[in-house]
């Protein structure tokens, strides 16, 4: 039943054309980026090499791309989440999803996953452009996995909570600005933290950026991972019992 | 299913629902069988459709049991949903789907085996009249045929119970002949449960009638019944010489005489015996020239009016 939900879900994404865009603009700038990235580390290659333990290609070239793509990504998922349940209750479908044998969670988790396919989509265009620079040098690929896997989590998590989002509400465009707000909070709320400050630790451990540093440096840190699967689950578990007590209250 | 002619498919027992401090619907239970067709019937706001949304499973009730084949809704709703094929008020579309793409989504998700699913895909275009339509955008077809799509999406897994919400709405009027043949199709082998605004259609179409006001059910009969009910006891009566009202009065089982403004004559009598024959004879041997002599019907309109309006308790406790 989720697949079933999940392909419908994928195919009238893949209809409009807002995903193909989304796509082809966000391949644009992250191959403009690269570039810049790329020509950089080619000017001060000579430098780099008498430094010990200098940063390589992979440090320069490819990391940031996945701090620029999370970023951009704050912009863009809540457009493409917005729609999820909003859309369906705006045109009545809901009620065919409710009235057929299927449980809530399986129309979270269906929505859920065909988003979770299209991040994968979004973050392999990238990836592969990266990879291609193994036709000249090595990469670290240990190190671009982790930061793949931790932009993979962080983006599962923007989709869990867009989805709770748009469960509360009609229109698309509150989903949208509403979800954009709590994902932003979530990216500066450490910005508050002053080092040393009762408290501090707590704000830096809720921003979801905050975690993408060590996948960045390479490391995979299991608090990190607990992180972000708290809140994919936290948010789905808000998005399934919004849309069953939809039924009690209307 | 041992004994198919009177198997109850739904049983509704103590339906409410509130919304806040509104009764939507208060304390209804009725039963539909297989091979019924019930009409459903209300003013706006009625509770009509919050009752068909609780019978789908699309709104949970406040209080009451629903009973779909047996099976407890509210207790086991994936097992008691499958044998449910619901048309809500407006067509759950997605218009950028085709309507092969459509139809097999909501076989899909009515748990059809794949190995059937071109099968009950083909039956139910062909008893929709859609064979023709299956590659074409559901988002550009016309109304009526987005409406037969979706009736297809309710019935294409042949569910026991088929719940339509007003679906002859915005059609024309071959389209709705052709609907209202298909529900009737449906009545056959399947329990149909419908509302509607247009009365002519329950009489056309349904073999029971419920009535609902204000949340609770006022009326819930057979159409043969309502037949009954219908022939109410008055004759239109016009003579060319009329003789006076008492004469008339006095006829065996005639009950009242009301003079007509234009000269013509209503008598009220009992519904189970009338008086025409005796007025008939009368009137041939005393030469009163009797030109006009009509039994009057009353219209499901005027029960569903004087039902639904809102002094239509004390009226009933007068009657």
């Amino acid at each position: 039943m989720i697949v079933t939900i999940a392909l419908r879900e994928l195919r009238s994404m893949f209809l409009s054309p807002l995903a193909w865009c989304i796509l082809g603009v966000l391949q644009g700038i992250m191959a403009w980026v690269f570039l810049i990235q790329v020509d950089n580390f080619v000017l001060i290659q000579p430098r780099l090499a008498g430094i010990d333990g200098a940063p390589g290609l992979t440090d320069i070239a490819v990391v940031p791309l996945f701090g620029l793509l999370g970023i951009l990504l704050l912009l863009v998922m809540p457009l493409m989440t917005m729609r999820l349940i909003s859309e369906e209750r705006r045109s009545k479908t809901l009620a065919l999803l409710m009235s057929s044998p299927l449980s809530v969670t399986d129309i979270v988790l269906g929505k859920f996953c065909a988003l979770a396919v299209f991040v994968l989509l979004v973050i392999s265009l990238p990836l592969l452009m990266a990879l291609s620079l193994n036709l000249g040098t090595d990469l670290d690929y240990g190190q671009i996995l982790a930061g793949a896997l931790g932009l993979a989590l962080m983006l599962f998590a923007f989709i869990a909570i867009g989805l709770y989002v748009s469960c509360l509400t009609d229109h698309p465009t509150v989903a949208a600005v509403l979800t954009f707000g709590i994902l932003f909070m979530l990216w500066v709320v450490n910005w508050a933290a002053k080092a040393g400050e009762e408290g501090a630790e707590v704000l830096a451990w809720l921003s979801i950026v905050h975690h993408q540093e060590s996948f960045h440096r390479g490391l995979i840190d299991t608090g990190d991972i607990v992180y972000y699967l708290l809140m994919i689950g936290l948010f789905i578990l808000l998005a399934v019992r919004r849309l069953d007590a939809e039924r009690v209250q209307a | 299913m041992a004994n198919p002619a009177n198997e109850k498919l739904i049983e509704v027992t103590g339906l409410s629902r509130q919304y806040g401090s509104l009764h939507a619907v208060n304390n209804v239970s009725f039963d539909l069988r297989k091979g019924e067709i019930l009409g459903f019937l209300g003013p706006n706001g009625a509770g009509k459709s919050t009752t068909m949304q609780m019978l789908c499973g699309t709104l949970a009730p406040s209080a009451g049991e629903i009973l779909i084949n047996g099976v407890d809704l509210l207790e086991n709703p994936i097992a008691a949903k499958q044998q449910i094929g619901f048309l809500p008020e407006q067509p759950p579309i997605y218009p950028e789907l085709t309507v092969d793409e459509y139809l097999l989504y909501c076989g899909k998700l009515r748990r059809i085996a794949n190995s059937a699913l071109t099968e009950a895909l083909d039956t139910t275009k062909q008893r929709c009249g859609l064979q023709d339509t299956g590659s074409r955008l559901v988002g550009n077809l016309s109304k009526g045929y987005q409406q037969r799509v979706a009736i297809a999406q309710a019935i294409i897994h042949s569910p026991d119970i088929v719940v339509l919400d007003e679906p002859t709405v915005g059609l024309d009027p071959i389209q709705i002949r052709e609907i209202r043949m298909l529900i009737k199709e449906l009545g056959k082998d399947h329990g149909v449960i419908l509302s509607t605004h247009i009365l002519p259609e329950v009489q056309m179409v349904c073999n029971r009638v419920q009535i609902i006001r204000q949340g609770e059910l006022v009326f819930n009969e057979s159409i043969d019944d309502l037949n009954k009910r219908m022939r109410s006891g008055s004759l239109l009566l016009a003579f060319n010489k009329p003789p006076a009202a008492d004469i008339l009065q006095a006829i065996d089982l005639v009950e009242a005489v009301e003079m007509l403004a234009d000269g013509r004559f209503r008598v009220h009598f009992n519904p189970d015996a009338s008086p025409a024959e005796t007025i008939v004879r009368m009137s041939v041997e005393q030469s009163w020239g009797l030109t006009e002599l009509t039994p009057e019907t009353r219209s499901l309109e005027q029960i569903f009016v004087q039902l639904t309006s809102v002094d239509a308790a004390d009226q009933e406790q007068a009657a």
